[in-house]
């Protein structure tokens, strides 16, 4: 899945990473708590969460993570929007929640893949 | 053989700023040429010992050494100590308070998960003097 059908599907808005809309995606993980990212995701392009800051976005660094979709409308302030860009993450955000954000990306083909 | 030797101070309760020595560290490895799977054991043990230097001890100095053979790290601060590291190790035991869970931390994983990434973990600790953590990623 590309970026920009995860946009499409989400009926998300772009906050910053226009210029990799096209990169491929196969793996997600929907979590608001940090910990169990760095503890459980491997190899996940993509972080769902409702969690708005910075660590956030320090979390998908660590983890090679391409693009973060902010879920219930949650929008990023400005101090996370640069430090994304300076890391060439996508940022998105959709007014879904997380359990139909997750959904909709699922039923349309993206995978977990987080294991224990 | 070479080595090379990078030194971090990370200030106290400034979490905007946490993971900035762990994200240098990651970008200096990748420079490197070291292989994925073992920068991303370094950065995510050293990320989350960076988070516990911001939560629980008011920031400290990290000290990176990395050779071909093995990256070692020394987390050093003069926080308040942990009583009981043994307790401290165990899977979903926190005292962090609540507003760092609000930050997506403070779920009692970060030890193990340190742990988990890791070669080697020592902790050297003393209740009102600080902490010490030793720990070391092998190349193979």
């Amino acid at each position: 899945m590309k970026v920009y059908e995860i946009k499409e599907i989400l009926n998300a808005t772009v906050i910053c990473g226009e210029e990799f809309l096209d990169r491929e995606v196969f793996t997600a993980c929907g979590s608001d708590m940090m910990s169990d990212v760095l503890a459980y995701v491997k190899e996940q392009a993509v972080l769902l969460s409702g969690l708005v800051n910075p660590q956030v976005v320090r979390t998908a660094e660590m983890m090679d993570m391409q693009c973060i979709v902010f879920v219930r409308g949650k929008n990023p302030d400005d101090s996370i929007i640069n430090l994304a860009r300076d890391r060439d993450i996508v940022l998105l955000s959709t007014d879904e929640g997380m359990f139909s954000a997750c959904g909709k990306l699922y039923e349309k083909g993206l995978r977990g893949g987080a294991s224990v | 053989m070479s080595s090379l030797k990078l030194n971090f101070t990370v200030p106290g309760d400034d979490f905007t700023r946490a993971g900035e020595a762990s994200g240098s560290v990651k970008k200096t490895l990748k420079d490197l040429g070291f292989n994925p799977e073992i920068v991303r054991k370094v950065v995510i043990a050293l990320y989350e010992a960076e988070i516990n230097l911001v939560i629980h001890a008011g920031g400290g100095e990290i000290e990176v050494e990395i050779s071909p053979e093995c990256i070692s790290m020394v987390l050093t601060d003069q926080g308040p100590g942990i009583p009981d590291v043994d307790l401290a190790m165990k899977e979903g035991y926190s005292t962090a308070p609540d507003n760092v869970r609000s930050l997506g931390f403070g779920a009692g994983m970060g030890l193990p998960n340190i742990k988990k990434y890791t070669d080697e973990m020592k902790i050297d600790s003393t209740v009102g003097v600080g902490t010490t953590m030793y720990l070391k990623v092998l190349t193979n």
